[in-house]
């Protein structure tokens, strides 16, 4: 886990065809820090994280990723650090919660019975055995989160990961995400309402 | 040249004087071409009918220098991220399959007298000139059908590459397929050689088409290039 | 387990469906088989003469089916992130899916083209080869089919897109396998056409994965 000590944004600007979303953004996330990325729909909070992971080329500026030893390559700190959810669920409607979970967890390198701990803590072992399709939508957002718990992986990048669940999810998520950081992990959320724990705000847009 | 031409202000300086000396070059070249072409005698098999190659053959050259310039443009836009050479690639499409169209059609027409149908699969360019209309199509049908301006450019070069290296692949397997079945192409006059007095003015109809290809490809580049500064500058104003 | 192995057996899942993939597959390959034999009329000498070739060619346009879902499926629901920020590369999960695609879709089909063939009237001595073509040309037209799906996703139309992009692209195998079958019916020697459609499938199964995985990137992007 002390692999990463930190990643830094540094006067990053991203255009999505014609448009710059946002002029130039600098900032960082050490261990054990949480940062909110706010703003209006469409401000490009995703675009931001998604430009953190690798996804999309920024125009100007970029990423840097930082070890105990200085800067790490972006692209193994992606690959081997950094667990990304997205605001879509990553899962295939017609396998089983168990199969996806498995998939999920192996894929970034945990083992199956991490993966059902995982699942036990996150309240899905009842609906195991059932098709992904059939769950609630606040059911599926803590099922794409399962890997989080599952494989220790330093830096989270999340894109509004409690939308679609009630109260006692967001309780749960909370709790998942302070642990995270008080074992020194760097959390980097996009939200629209506010998270219920103490985080620095980065406000994103023109 | 062509690292030159890549800054778009010396482009369209260049192509704003290069486009009607080709037009022009073309129309004499053609002219040239086609005076010959009706002056030499006619074929002893096919008869008058034999000219319709001055108009057919030059098609199927040009169609096929359309799709390399094409698969050049495409490789330029992917390995450097031009914006001019997607604009040039994206230009060349329709004038590719405008000229592919018109082979097959005189193609088509060439055939008629001669085989009694109008189309037969037995002519291997016609089967690849055939081929070649799909993959121009295929690539104007994935770039209308891309949204994003961006995504679009990105995906039409990689089907263009690919349809590059398929092309000679493609031209290959129907060649061969042919002649496991029939004798040589018969859309030959003379033979397998061509007598000189159609070989001249053919290559002429040849350079002629194909500086009416690099004219015309130069200028819907040039509207391209205006179109999009068009687009740019009515998201601008429409965004202040 | 390996990572490839994961995702193969992911991938493999998904294509095959509860067998209803591999169904979807095989009665639409039989359905255009038909077609073409209701088609050319009563005549069953006639038909015989094509019987091969007909098999083939209804093979190539079933091995279409089911190509939007290959990619499209994970980008709509963002897994295509996760396989894409995974332990292996973009080309290697795109060879992936193209390989399950061939063992959920082309790999039936296979088993099936000789039956086939034979209902049209060809010799059962051609059955080995029909087979024997369909799983190798199966490789190139999974392959090349990726490939397209992959072009195709960021557009507004789905499979009709895919397979006008694709079916240029498979002139080269399709007149390979057509021609062994046809040259093994007609007594011809036929291991050049095989061989032939054998190194293209190698061809494609090694360069379309980076096609597939800059196409994937792109529409990521």
């Amino acid at each position: 886990m002390a692999l990463i000590t930190g990643l830094a944004v540094e006067s990053l600007a991203i255009r999505r065809g014609e448009r710059e979303l946002f002029g130039e953004m600098s900032f960082t996330v050490g261990a054990g820090e949480v940062v909110a990325l706010t703003g209006a729909n469409g401000a490009g909070k995703t675009s931001l994280l998604r430009a953190v992971a690798g996804f999309i080329a920024p125009s100007a500026g970029r990423v840097r990723f930082d070890g105990p030893g200085g800067q790490i390559d972006a692209d193994e700190a992606r690959r081997d650090h950094c667990h990304l959810i997205g605001h879509q669920d990553g899962l295939a409607g017609a396998r089983t919660v168990r199969d996806e979970i498995n998939f999920a967890v192996r894929w970034t390198g945990g083992d199956e019975d991490g993966a059902l701990a995982a699942a036990d803590r996150l309240g899905l072992t009842r609906m195991l055995d059932l098709a992904v399709r059939r769950l609630s939508a606040g059911q599926r957002r803590r099922l794409a989160l399962v890997r989080l718990i599952a494989v220790a992986r330093t830096i989270w990048l999340l894109d509004e990961p409690l939308t679609p669940l009630d109260g006692a999810g967001r309780a749960l998520v909370a709790n998942v995400m302070s642990g995270h950081l008080a074992g020194g992990g760097v959390i980097l959320v996009a939200v629209h309402d506010p998270l219920p724990m103490t985080a620095r705000c980065v406000a994103v847009g023109p | 040249m062509i690292a030159a031409l890549a800054n778009p202000l010396r482009f369209m300086a260049f192509s704003r004087l290069a486009a009607p000396i080709l037009a022009v070059l073309a129309v004499g070249l053609a002219g040239a071409g086609l005076w010959l072409g009706f002056a030499a005698p006619p074929d002893y098999q096919q008869g008058e009918t034999v000219r319709i190659m001055f108009v057919h053959v030059p098609a199927a050259w040009v169609s096929m220098l359309a799709y390399a310039c094409l698969g050049v443009a495409s490789f330029f836009s992917l390995v450097f991220r031009h914006a001019l050479a997607d604009a040039a690639a994206k230009a060349a499409a329709p004038l590719g399959a405008a000229f592919t169209l018109l082979a097959l059609i005189t193609g088509s027409l060439w055939g008629r007298p001669m085989w009694g149908a109008w189309w037969v699969w037995g002519d291997a360019r016609l089967v690849s000139v055939l081929v070649l209309f799909l993959l121009f199509v295929g690539y104007m049908a994935l770039r209308a059908s891309i949204d994003d301006e961006g995504k679009a450019a990105r995906a039409a070069e990689i089907l263009a590459l690919i349809g590059l290296i398929n092309l000679p692949i493609i031209k290959f397997s129907v060649d061969w397929w042919n002649t496991l079945h029939q004798g040589e192409s018969i859309l030959r006059a003379g033979g397998p050689t061509l007598a000189n007095v159609y070989l001249v003015p053919l290559l002429l109809m040849g350079a002629g088409y194909a500086a009416a290809f690099g004219a015309l490809w130069l200028a819907r580049t040039r509207a391209e290039v205006w179109r999009r500064r068009a687009v740019s500058l009515a998201l601008q104003a429409a965004l202040a | 387990m390996s990572a490839l192995t994961l995702l193969f057996r992911r991938e493999l899942s998904l294509a095959w469906g509860r067998g209803g993939g591999a169904l979807l597959t095989v009665g639409f390959f039989a359905a255009a088989a038909m077609m073409f034999a209701l088609a050319a009329g009563p005549s069953p000498e006639r038909l015989a003469v094509v019987a091969g070739g007909v098999t083939w060619a209804a093979l190539a346009l079933a091995s279409l089916l089911s190509l939007d879902r290959m990619f499209e499926r994970d980008f709509d629901n963002g897994a295509l992130e996760l396989l894409a920020l995974g332990p292996l590369s973009l080309e290697a999960v795109s060879a992936v899916k193209c390989m399950a695609q061939w063992a959920a879709g082309g790999a039936p089909l296979a088993l099936g083209a000789p039956l086939v063939a034979m209902a049209l009237g060809a010799r059962p001595q051609s059955a080995p080869l029909i087979a024997a073509v369909a799983a190798l040309g199966g490789i190139a037209f999974a392959f090349l089919g990726g490939t397209g799906a992959a072009l195709a996703l960021n557009s507004r139309r789905g499979g009709v897109l895919i397979a006008l992009i694709v079916l240029p692209l498979l002139t080269a195998p399709v007149v390979f396998g057509g021609s062994a079958i046809a040259a093994f019916a007609g007594g011809l020697p036929w291991t050049t056409g095989f061989i032939l459609l054998g190194a293209y499938s190698l061809a494609a199964a090694a360069l379309a994965p980076f096609a597939m995985a800059g196409a994937c990137r792109s529409a990521l992007s």
